[in-house]
């Protein structure tokens, strides 16, 4: 059986008390919500925090407030069967609905939460793995090692940011809420993501995520599509966020976001400045899937071939657009 | 850190309490403290579905729960499953349809089943894959499962339902 | 023999099923001895090299501690076969693949036995690694064993029956194919655990997840050196098997010595990635295949090459090597036929039985070689096989009997239920589906048991023995085990049928060595055939005595008396007779204690030439299946939507039971042609490439198709109540069947499995460029075969013993 490290467990009751027991754990504290990506790792050994803070009581961390027309906040421990079932999130941000739908598993999304989801740990081939199997091929940067397999000569490590919701909330303009015992700040969701699969999150590990805010549904849609092997289970190896904002038939603003290529959600702007100013015909699509294609530089540390992880972002992007022509 | 910890929560309907290692799983507390090794596992990563418990009325992982946290809860196990001696229904049409082969993913499906019969009393064949998509078979090829959950759900609802002839003797 | 039928056919439930749906069966982790420690197995992160020492000490200091073994404690080596006995429990100067145990620990739980294990120190020189094919019939040196055919040759066979020159030389066409079928792995939910208890007798006993208690039993007595009768071996109930279970293992031996020197029961669980090392899982298997017909597709000859990456160690591979070869025969008429199999050592984890051993691959290669030669002839597929089908009751030119044979049957349910005639069509310009969708056809065979045993010997291969109470209760007894195919039930059903009573009357206590006689376990499609035949015997020798004992007291002739409903009366006047419970009373005071038994022994092969012993079965099962499917031209991401499949089952015992392992062979054979790979990273220090649930794709309830199955009965005579098998035979067809439905859909073929995205689109790219609208291997390494043995076939007169070999082969 696979079992977890020993670790000193805390389950405070409010957000001051949680801040606090993270200051004083400092470094060798953790944040833990659902569980579902931080136990594995722990039993897997690639993190072995000596505190766990469970922030799964707290009250606003639960809470659902809002609508479309004044936007949404979402505390980042509900969970995400929550999120598929939630009515206002299903009538005004279909998309977020939809996307966490397709996350792992009717029993994941059970227990997994928004936030989990956003902070998901970068993941790779050559890093989720046990002790024993890293120790195998010498470690690797993330972990233990000072090399990153997927690309041996690299300084950076290349683990893949793989949530669903990420490209979401980077394509639709959410912004997030964190607060550590210096205070509070709110982040873009687009500027929360760092290209490095270590230093993933431009995020200090005392802050807390609280809450998601999603912005007014003034006349935008956004639609997500995911790449994986199977139905269930398997995370996006390619995820495509679209966001358009149309004006009289015309394209006012659009975001095209890929997921699970790279260590940060990639930003598509060639992609949106084929469709912007344009009506969303089958030429804008076309040269829009076009750019996030050239863009797409997937590597082999994921399900699947990474040269036709690739050419599936042409592919995906056609459909997320697609989605939206209706 | 080592030092046990007691909590007391309902268990198959019944108060208990018990004192554990803060660093176990709800999975671990159940088969090792609480010998309810009815309760499997399969990977200890949630990546099976195959330690599935009802916890509060929703299907968790018990591989990825601490056992701290059913501290108050309600927690059932596929031996809480049965009304004493009166099979679930499930439990009856698993058994006489051959949804249980080798038997040892059966305890997750059924307790995932009987989530979604309670939230979807005559659900379609796509609402039970999608119910099921995150519990792993590698014997039944998942058929009779699904002819399980709808004789079942048919029997819940007191509806007259039989199995058609093809799905035990093939088709003509 | 329908009409007297109370339990045979009918879809009974299983007798074990209801403790299995509310948590009271009992798998090996389940086991809670008092006092019992457990077990983590320190295992080898080096794919290839010499262990230089090992040191336990510290890990031997850490409290909760009892016992640390390193090789040095298990000397003597064991393997399954007795030609490749070449495990060792623990390594003891080698290791060979990145998994190979190395040391075994036994502590107060499992927390602290990990933690011991991790302050394990091991120096290893490392070797250069062997992790190809063509890099184990290139390179000699290092050697992964000091045994085998030459270098990292394992083995290598050759047989010729008739020849095969001839016959292509008599041939319209000669066509020539390459294939590659990776190599996959049993994945049973249950991850292998097993307990071990040596009492104060010095009595050893193991409750093991195990297919094969027998061949446990014995390696147990060989490694310890100690009587086989003092060892007991209980295989617990198999959280799904499929052939990953029916090797003796490395943690089954580790915890028998840790129970012995520490005094206490010891328990190992393995997890899920040591699951993945033990593997004996599907051959990686390169193929060539040579087949000459005459323009209606009747095949002259064929030469079929293979080429094995057996991994680390023996297993069962030597049998697996000869199980790629031999039933090619048994499905179309071939009549002269040439095999030849290389089997590599290679530095991953040993490869062996997986459900259809030996078979899937070459029936994958030959399936969809002959959909290519039937287009090449502009023959329709369906009839290219109707029409050449072998004939009931012959013999192959490999010298294989086949008896009842209803493959033409199954071919006519599926053509029919898929509506075949009105869907199909070689011509790509006038497709009769939309381009994209596809429907393909395959078939196939399978044994039903092995003829011979794994060690040589002129004993049963299956007893049972049966005792009858004063109370009327009755206990079959059988050292066969389930392994969730239901094969308990199977017994209770037989003995049922004939003593007249309920199967949920009887208790059934199988795969225990102390208690039942030997069964050899299951694998092999055996065990209703062999273990029924054995019942029927026991109980028709039980009905004996119960019929003489109550003819005697109701002074009626034992020819009226019938046993049924629980009771034994004259048939013509139904209102005279007893109850069984007083049957076994009557049976009882005048013959004493009532217990009888019953063995089978399966028919001499026709085949007496050295390698005859692979491929002769009782009888055979066949398939026979259509896929249909769609290719999106887009992504290359192929979606199975429906198969028909009608499987030749002889008869149902249980008809329930045999759709449940058709639709389970199914899924099976849709996750190996589609997505599942045991796959390595040769760069990587041969790692396996993701040894995870996650990873390791299993097709979940979203990839499963649905599945049109038709049942067809025409019994064989060796069968118990006619009936053959079903657990594996029916996976056969279903790779084939897609592949070939996926040239239908798009006009390429996948001549790899499995057949993933990646590979159509390269596929489809080529036919864009005018290229060769095939993703695939070109070439087979050059190996220099020995020369073959030559058989006579029975159509030239031969007898089945191989020709003195005299002139060089023109």
């Amino acid at each position: 059986m696979m079992r977890l490290p020993k670790f000193e467990y805390h389950t405070p009751q409010n957000i001051a008390e949680a801040v606090k027991i993270m200051a004083d754990a400092g470094p060798a504290g953790q944040f833990v919500a659902g569980g579902t990506d931080l136990y594995p790792n722990m039993k897997r050994r690639q993190q072995v925090p000596a505190t766990v803070i469970s922030v799964m009581r707290l009250a606003e961390l639960n809470q659902i407030i809002g609508d479309g027309a004044q936007g949404l906040r979402i505390g980042a421990s509900v969970t995400l069967t929550d999120i598929c079932e939630h009515p206002v999130i299903n009538r005004d941000y279909p998309v977020v609905a939809k996307a966490a739908r397709t996350i792992s598993t009717p029993l994941l999304r059970n227990m997994g939460t928004i936030g989990g989801n956003l902070l998901l740990d970068t993941r790779c081939n050559y890093y989720d793995q046990n002790y024993e199997w890293r120790k195998g091929i010498n470690f690797c940067l993330k972990k233990d090692g000072d090399v990153c397999w997927v690309a041996p000569g690299s300084a950076k490590c290349w683990a893949v940011q793989s949530s669903d919701l990420v490209p979401v909330m980077v394509a639709i303009g959410a912004k997030f809420r964190l607060v550590s015992t210096l205070g509070e700040r709110l982040i873009d969701a687009a500027g929360f993501y760092n290209d490095d699969g270590i230093d993933y999150l431009h995020k200090r590990p005392d802050e807390l995520l609280v809450d998601v805010q999603l912005p007014p549904t003034n006349g935008w849609r956004a639609s997500y599509q995911k790449l994986r092997r199977r139905g269930a289970f398997d995370f996006p190896v390619l995820g495509v966020a679209a966001w358009l904002s149309m004006d009289q038939g015309v394209v006012r603003d659009a975001k095209v976001v890929l997921g699970g290529i790279a260590p940060a959600p990639v930003g598509i702007a060639e992609a949106a400045d084929a469709l912007i100013g344009k009506p969303l015909v089958d030429d804008q699509i076309h040269a829009a899937a076009e750019a996030a294609y050239v863009k797409a530089r997937p590597l082999d540390n994921t399900d699947f071939v990474y040269q036709w992880r690739k050419q599936m972002a042409r592919q995906y992007t056609l459909r997320a657009l697609r989605d939206l022509q209706t | 850190m080592n030092s046990k910890r007691q909590i007391r929560f309902r268990l198959n309907g019944e108060d208990t309490e018990i004192a554990f290692a803060p660093h176990k799983t709800l999975l671990e507390v159940l088969r090792e403290d609480l010998n309810l090794t009815g309760t499997k596992h399969g990977c200890e990563l949630g990546e099976c579905g195959t330690c599935a418990v009802l916890v509060d009325g929703r299907s968790i992982l018990s591989c990825l729960m601490l056992g701290l946290e059913a501290e108050g809860r309600e927690v059932k196990t596929i031996e809480g499953m049965a009304q004493g001696a009166e099979l679930h229904p499930l439990q009856q049409t698993f058994a006489d349809l051959g949804a249980a082969q080798c038997g040892y993913c059966s305890p997750g499906f059924l307790l995932v089943a009987e989530e979604l019969l309670q939230k979807s009393p005559n659900p379609s064949r796509a609402e039970i894959q999608e119910a099921l998509s995150g519990n792993l078979c590698r014997c039944t090829g998942y058929i009779k499962i699904y002819e399980a959950v709808e004789l079942a759900a048919a029997r819940m609802r007191g509806e007259p339902y039989e199995l058609p002839a093809e799905s035990i003797y093939g088709l003509d | 023999m329908d009409k007297d039928l109370n339990v045979v056919g009918k879809p009974f439930r299983k007798v074990d099923a209801r403790a299995k749906c509310v948590g009271q069966t009992k798998f090996a982790d389940d086991i809670v001895l008092p006092r019992m420690l457990f077990c983590k197995i320190l295992r080898s992160h080096v794919p290839h090299a010499l262990i230089k020492s090992i040191d336990v000490s510290k890990a031997l200091a850490v409290p909760g501690v009892l016992a640390v073994i390193t090789g040095k404690d298990l000397p003597i080596s064991y393997g399954i076969l007795p030609v490749s006995q070449d495990e060792h429990a623990l390594c003891i100067d080698k290791v060979r693949f990145v998994g190979d145990p190395v040391a075994a620990v036994a502590a107060i739980d499992e927390d602290t036995a990990f933690d011991a294990m991790n302050l394990i120190e091991v120096e290893y020189e490392p070797l250069n690694t062997i992790s190809t094919i063509e890099e184990a019939v290139l390179i000699d040196e290092p050697r992964i064993h000091e045994y085998g055919d030459n270098g990292n040759v394992h083995k290598k066979v050759s047989l010729e029956f008739g020849n095969v020159e001839d016959g292509f030389a008599a041939a319209d066409l000669v066509r020539e194919d390459v294939f590659f079928y990776e190599g996959n792995t049993h994945l049973p939910m249950e991850q292998h655990a097993a307990v071990a208890h040596f009492d104060a007798d010095q009595k050893l006993t193991l409750w093991s997840s195990t297919q094969t208690p027998h061949y446990v039993h014995r390696a147990l007595a060989k490694v310890f050196e100690m009587p086989a009768a003092h060892i007991r071996v209980i295989a617990t109930p198999n959280g799904g098997g499929f052939g990953g279970k029916s090797d003796p293992f490395n943690h089954e031996v580790a915890v028998c010595k840790l129970a012995m020197i520490t005094g206490r029961p010891v328990k190992v669980t393995l997890t899920r990635e040591e699951v993945f090392y033990c593997h004996r899982g599907r051959h990686p298997v390169l193929m060539k295949v040579k087949t000459g017909v005459k323009n209606d597709g009747a095949i002259t000859a064929m030469h079929f090459q293979s080429f094995l990456d057996g991994g680390a160690y023996g297993s069962y591979g030597v049998a697996s090597t000869f199980y790629t070869g031999a039933l090619q025969t048994v499905t179309y008429d071939v009549p002269r036929y040439k095999f030849q199999g290389l089997r590599a050592f290679t530095n991953k984890p040993p490869c062996g039985p997986k459900r259809g051993h030996g078979t899937p691959q070459p029936r994958y290669a030959l399936e969809v070689h002959l959909d290519k030669i039937a287009e090449q002839l502009q023959i329709d597929p369906v009839e290219i096989r109707r029409q050449h089908l072998v004939a009931p009751n012959t013999v192959t030119a490999n010298y294989l009997r086949v008896g009842s044979m209803g493959l033409g049957q199954c071919l006519d349910k599926v053509v029919e239920g898929s509506d075949w005639k009105n869907r199909f069509s070689w011509d790509q310009q006038n497709r009769k589906l939309p381009y994209g969708k596809g429907i393909g056809i395959a078939c196939s065979s399978y044994i039903c048991g092995a003829g011979l045993p794994i060690y040589w010997n002129n004993m049963p291969q299956s007893g049972v023995q049966l005792r009858l109470d004063r109370q009327g209760g009755v206990c079959v007894m059988c050292g066969s085990t389930d392994i969730g195919q239901g094969s308990d039930s199977i017994l209770a059903y037989i003995v049922a049928e004939i003593l007249g009573i309920d199967p949920f009357d009887i208790r059934v206590v199988t795969a225990d060595t102390d208690l039942t006689p030997v069964d050899l376990g299951s694998y092999s499609s055996r065990v209703t055939l062999m273990t029924g035949n054995a019942a029927i015997q026991a109980a028709e020798r039980a009905r004996e005595l119960l019929v003489l004992a109550v003819a005697e007291k109701l002074g009626v002739p034992i020819e009226n008396l019938s046993l049924a409903e629980r009771r034994v009366f004259d048939v013509e006047n139904p209102e005279l007779g007893v109850s069984f419970a007083e049957a076994v009373v009557l049976a009882e005071s005048k013959f004493g204690t009532i217990g009888t038994v019953g063995s089978y022994t399966p028919p001499r092969s026709p085949g007496k030439f050295k390698g005859s012993g692979v491929g002769p079965s009782p009888a055979y099962s066949y398939s026979a299946a259509v896929a249909e499917v769609d290719v999106n031209p887009d992504t290359g991401i192929v979606v199975v939507e429906r198969v028909w499949i009608a499987h030749d089952i002889g008869r149902s015992i249980n008809p329930l039971l045999v759709m449940g392992q058709v639709e389970g062979s199914v899924y099976m054979g849709l996750g190996e042609i589609l997505m599942e790979e045991m796959t390595y990273r040769t760069n990587r220090n041969v790692v396996h490439k993701f040894p995870s649930l996650l990873e390791y794709k299993s097709p979940t309830t979203m990839e499963m198709c649905d599945v049109k199955t038709y049942l067809i009965e025409d019994p064989d005579p060796n069968g118990p109540y006619g009936a053959k098998e079903v657990g594996q035979g029916p996976l056969l067809p279903v790779p084939p069947a897609v592949a070939n439905a996926v040239y239908n859909a798009v006009g390429v073929r996948i001549d790899e499995v499995p057949i993933t995205p990646e590979k159509v689109m390269r596929a489809l790219k080529d036919k864009a460029r005018g290229r060769d609208p095939r993703y695939g291997p070109d070439a087979v390494p050059i190996v220099e075969w020995p020369e073959p043995l030559r058989v006579l076939t029975p159509a030239e007169g031969g007898d089945g013993t191989e020709m003195p070999s005299v002139a060089v082969h023109s």
